[in-house]
């Protein structure tokens, strides 16, 4: 037994973007993942954060194999996941679960929370008899903070908080060794967040979890982390224990996103320097050539940032498990060179955006020459 | 109320006073829910006032009853919205109109849903300036794309021809503050503008609110459930919680002393970029669904830490303490903060 659990290289995956109702034609890819690679070490949380597109929750669902990688590796506990198919996958799955943004969907409302339970339990022949069976459901719903009777009840008779905490006993029910949770809080209100958060924590502490938290929100990442990786169309940009990451950002792109972040704090907040950034995320259909970030990146150089695309790598004098892939972190780091000013870029102007009209012609009218 | 605000930045007399404002909502079968239940406020010109809370406190029901916008059918709004010493809520439904988008306008939390989507920008923009303020075609035109290039939309001109959907959403979300500018509106509403988007659109769009308010001395309702917004950016803030305000106060002195219970229970229950790492964190028991009628008692009594007997009994009456409100009967102390 080794200390990683799940290790992913190079894991890629394109969607193909189609046109055209007769003639199928695909005319450019999604790199929603374009070469990521991390490794997860048994019983920790690692944290995945970036904005709206940036391909995180593809991430999460190619590791669990939910959508099919296009390249690469996905090794969960030795066993490369990324090549298996049917009953060895199935098998699989009962060690890598997944908890949804939106409890809500991802329960079949007509389904009690009992027979929810039930249905993983036993898909994965781990069902023990009539006795047994009752006195795992209670311990489920008691792990997670429900009472007994929520067992005859039905997802909508729940509210949100109560909600995700069934999907984290359907996720418990096989007794997993990982689970992915993606955007595990955001839908619930701020009040009930710090419910969940702490439910999580404690069942990692009790079961031995290994956890890889999706999300968006900077602070809840922070909060539950080990370790933290930062995305930005497809790719990671900065990975870093937390405390590192949050104390001492490498990555031009994490530092704007870092200062982003409202703090609940007024004195704090009045004396706060933003890094603004301008325009919008790229089209990751069309990305950037070179540093993804390029557009946008308040410290670019005129040299490389555009033609060369950054490796992770360590940094002269850094931590070892702090790693940016960034050609000018140690200057920007040190100081020696400054934020300037960037012109916006439509994220609009890109060839494949929806509304502008494509080269090629797309509808059928357009095909038969009309 | 806002006086401390008020002196801060030079505030005069408010520009509109929302007094004792009441909906219900009825039900069909059912007894009324009651959303909003007496909420008191001012907001001065220049100012920004922020509405804080969780879903279902009442907070979007508040703006929308101001501005006029919930179906007459099944819902019973009463009170006063005062302003320019008029009543609001007495006007005609084409006096209403004539003052919405003029005197007073919104900016809601989806710009995709809140713009007509078969309309160019242009269009939407220029309607309400022709509509409003008389102009011409050629002439709203060029307003138009002023005012998109005021919001921070590059290449305005060609902008104007956009549809919505080929915007991106922080773009949106400009346009709509845009068109809600366009009349240049002594107050504006803004129910959760950046909810939808990601935190570095959001630094964008509320520096861009501040900027506004500062430029044209506009008042600003801001409405979120964002506690670190708020912080950044009111003057006042005003806590809900079941369809009343818990706790008022000028922004400094109710992040450094929340006396609520249920400001301070937030205030500890969200994970922050400026706390300890690893700590557990102070859950707010229960949920909104536990709430008990205000008549019967406080709210967040049932949910509350510091509840005594006499919480579930009598209605905590609104106290003015050191220059704050406070609807509590066993406030956390000042010194604890």
């Amino acid at each position: 037994m080794t200390d990683t659990l799940l290790e992913v290289s190079d894991l890629a995956v394109h969607f193909p973007i189609r046109r055209g109702v007769l003639v199928d034609r695909t005319v450019g890819h999604i790199r929603a993942v374009d070469g990521v690679s991390l490794m997860i070490r048994r019983g920790e949380t690692y944290g995945l954060v970036g904005e709206s597109g940036c391909g995180k929750s593809t991430l999460g669902r190619a590791i669990l194999r939910l959508v099919d990688p296009t390249g690469g590796a996905v090794r969960f506990d030795g066993t490369d996941v990324a090549g298996l198919s049917g009953e060895p996958l199935r098998r699989m799955r009962r060690r890598f679960q997944m908890v949804f943004q939106d409890p809500l969907s991802s329960l079949d409302p007509r389904q009690s929370v009992g027979s929810l339970l039930m249905e993983g339990i036993r898909a994965h022949g781990l069902s023990k008899g009539a006795e047994a069976d009752a006195a795992r459901l209670h311990e489920l719903v008691d792990a997670v903070g429900l009472p007994i009777g929520a067992l005859r009840r039905y997802p909508h008779e729940f509210s949100g908080g109560q909600r995700q905490r069934i999907g984290i006993a359907r996720a418990l029910c096989v007794e997993p060794d990982l689970i992915v949770a993606d955007e595990p809080v955001s839908a619930l209100d701020v009040s009930v967040q710090a419910q969940v958060l702490n439910l999580l924590g404690r069942l990692q502490d009790r079961l031995g979890l290994t956890y890889l938290v999706i999300a968006h929100d900077l602070a809840v990442v922070r909060h539950v982390s080990d370790r933290v990786g930062v995305m930005y169309l497809g790719g990671i940009v900065e990975e870093a224990p937390s405390p590192a990451l949050y104390g001492d950002p490498l990555h031009p792109y994490t530092r704007a996103l870092l200062s982003a972040v409202p703090v609940p704090d007024p004195v704090l907040e009045d004396r706060r320097e933003r890094i603004l950034l301008t325009g919008d995320l790229p089209s990751p259909a069309s990305p950037p050539s070179g540093c993804r970030f390029h557009t946008r990146c308040p410290w670019r150089r005129p040299d490389r940032c555009a033609d060369e695309r950054p490796q992770l790598r360590v940094i002269p004098g850094g931590d070892p498990g702090h790693r940016v892939a960034c050609h000018h972190a140690e200057a920007i780091r040190d100081g020696r060179l400054r934020p300037h000013r960037v012109e916006p870029v439509i994220a609009g102007d890109d060839p494949l955006a929806p509304g502008l009209p494509p080269e090629l012609p797309g509808s059928v009218t357009e095909v038969l020459g009309r | 109320m806002s006086a401390a605000a008020g002196a801060e930045r030079g505030i005069g007399a408010p520009l509109l006073e929302v007094r004792d404002l009441r909906v219900t909502f009825a039900r069909r079968g059912g007894p009324d829910t009651v959303a909003v239940d007496g909420v008191d406020f001012a907001v001065a010109p220049g100012e920004i006032v922020g509405l804080v809370g969780e879903s279902g406190c009442g907070k979007s029901v508040t703006s929308l009853a101001i501005m006029r916008l919930l179906p007459e059918r099944g819902n019973r709004v009463a009170g006063e919205v005062r302003m320019d010493g008029i009543d609001l809520l007495g006007l005609s439904d084409a006096a209403m109109r004539e003052r919405r988008g003029r005197d007073l306008s919104m900016v809601f939390q989806d710009p995709l849903s809140s713009l007509n989507p078969v309309v160019p920008i242009g269009v939407q923009v220029t309607e309400v300036l022709r509509r409003h303020r008389g102009m011409r075609k050629e002439p709203a035109r060029r307003e138009a794309a002023e005012l998109l290039d005021r919001v921070g939309i590059p290449d305005p001109r060609r902008r104007l021809g956009s549809y919505p959907h080929q915007l991106s959403g922080g773009m949106r979300q400009r346009a709509l503050i845009a068109i809600a500018l366009a009349c240049r509106p002594r107050l504006l509403i803004a129910d959760e503008p950046t909810t939808a988007l990601d935190v570095t659109i959001q630094a964008q769009i509320l520096g861009l609110l501040a900027e506004l308010v500062a430029e044209t001395g506009a008042a600003l309702i801001m409405i979120t459930h964002d506690l670190g917004v708020v912080a950044g950016l009111c003057d006042t803030v005003n806590v809900l919680y079941g369809g009343r305000i818990v706790e008022r106060s000028q922004r400094h002195r109710l992040f450094a002393t929340p006396r609520h219970p249920y400001t301070h229970g937030l205030l500890s229950s969200i994970p922050r970029l400026d706390s300890a790492p690893g700590e557990e964190l102070v859950a707010i028991p229960g949920s909104v669904n536990d709430n008990l009628p205000w008549a019967h008692g406080c709210a967040f009594a049932p949910r509350c830490p510091r509840a005594m007997e006499a919480c579930e009994q009598r209605t905590p009456a609104p106290e003015e303490i050191g220059g704050r409100l406070l609807r509590c009967h066993n406030p956390v102390p000042a010194s604890a903060g």
